[in-house]
């Protein structure tokens, strides 16, 4: 089960890269980004899965005695839990930047943006 | 067609660069030792039940200061790009079933919030949880509302307020206690009682009203800009 | 069994979604796509023994994220009919 969704993760960095490369339109680039940012939590998320463990929150029912072979691991959750309020913040500042650009070229396909090419 | 093949190498590149985590996950059967740590010392000297909370808030404080100065530094940059102009007129106006619901709705989802942030060393959730589902209140009451107010002036002191106060006790901390951001400021209290565990639900109410005050602001300044 | 089978099936939904992000026409559809995927993944999280990760993600991957997506939709659509300086 923990193979299929680490296979899974990778698919969607995969994808999300494949996106970004590839489509012309800005905002779906930033969908790409996106998508790279979940399969990214996906994959360290399932880093600290142990099968046939709990959440590591330590009421009654797990209970104090013993506790590290009952758990799973507590430090990438609290990474990714992190890692994902900042990925809203920072699609809402590209996305903002997208605005910005439209409003002073009225386009968003990337080839009209070619200020910098060779 | 040359494009195409240079970023086909680049994804067969990150493939064959990703692959080996395929196989050589879900190997151990133990936690490391860090974890271990963190699981067996979290209870006994801070008073957590809820493990995540400890390494946010304690273990890796620092890093978590980090993640609101980035969060901040979005906003800020979201609010430069998109300077807030007059308020429109909504184009058609909300119904009475959908204005009233929402109007019931907003405290409740609100009350939530609050709740999710408190109890963040007791059960799943924390300040970023409960800022983000106190932002959705605001958000349903944007979409629902005839006319809403938000006063930016008002979320603004309550942002920097909120981030002062994170910092002034992760200084006390220093002065206090065992160093920066160390929760145990305070008693540990009893095990499992929301008054417990040191500053923790005091830095996470500080969190959750930082992150939803910063999401509000965000979603305001994206939907009256036109 | 229920939990390895939700999880194989919530693996192929992410896949799909992912592909159809990518490529369907209509933009809207593309965000909505990739507010599945995000949904999906908070399931999966919870399957994975992280509540807290679960809580974030249904909050804000499918909900405040798709709604950010929409606002910057409905700004680019309000600048091209011209009531803008």
């Amino acid at each position: 089960m923990i193979h299929a969704v680490t296979a899974t993760g990778i698919i969607l960095i995969l994808t999300g890269l494949w996106c970004m490369l590839t489509r012309k339109h800005i905002i779906r680039i930033i969908i790409g980004f996106s998508i790279i940012d979940t399969g990214i939590h996906i994959m360290i998320v399932s880093t600290g899965y142990i099968r046939n463990r709990t959440a590591p929150i330590l009421d009654h029912a797990v209970g104090l005695q013993g506790a590290a072979d009952k758990v799973v691991d507590p430090v990438p959750s609290a990474l990714v839990l992190t890692a994902i309020v900042i990925g809203l913040a920072v699609t809402a500042l590209m996305l903002s930047y997208a605005v910005k650009l439209y409003r002073r070229k009225r386009t968003l396909d990337i080839n009209n943006y070619a200020e910098l090419k060779w | 067609m040359i494009k195409r093949l240079f970023v086909l190498l680049a994804v067969a590149g990150m493939a064959v660069i990703l692959i080996p985590f395929v196989s050589g996950n879900g190997a151990g059967d133990a936690l490391n030792n860090v974890a271990a740590t963190y699981v067996e010392d979290a209870p006994r000297d801070l008073g957590t039940m809820n493990i995540v909370t400890a390494v946010i808030v304690t273990y890796r404080g620092l890093d978590t200061l980090g993640e609101v100065l980035v969060l901040f530094i979005a906003t800020a940059g979201v609010g430069f790009l998109l300077k807030k102009r007059r308020e429109g007129d909504p184009v058609q106006p909300p119904s009475e079933i959908l204005s009233t619901g929402g109007m019931i709705l907003m405290p409740l989802i609100v009350l939530f919030g609050i709740y999710v942030f408190s109890h963040g060393h007791l059960t799943p959730g924390g300040g970023f949880q409960g800022g983000v589902i106190i932002a959705t209140a605001f958000l349903l009451a944007m979409l629902s509302a005839r006319r809403l107010p938000i006063y930016s002036g008002l979320l603004t002191w309550i942002e920097s307020v909120s981030g002062f106060a994170y910092l002034a006790v992760g200084v006390l901390g220093l002065v206090l206690a065992g160093g920066f951001l160390d929760s145990r400021l305070l008693p540990a209290g009893r095990y499992g009682s929301l008054l417990s565990s040191g500053t923790i639900p005091l830095i996470y109410t500080f969190i959750g009203l930082k992150v939803g005050t910063e999401l509000v602001s965000i979603l305001d300044k994206l939907r009256s800009n036109q | 069994m229920f939990p390895i089978l939700l999880c194989y099936s919530l693996c192929l939904m992410m896949i799909i979604a992912a592909f159809g992000a990518v490529y369907v026409k209509n933009l809207t559809s593309a965000v909505i796509a990739a507010g599945a995927i995000s949904l999906a993944a908070s399931l999966l999280y919870l399957l994975l023994a992280a509540p807290d990760v679960a809580m974030t993600e249904a909050a804000i991957g499918s909900g405040l994220t798709s709604v950010v997506f929409l606002y910057t939709l409905h700004l680019i659509k309000k600048i091209d009919e011209g009531d803008d300086d």
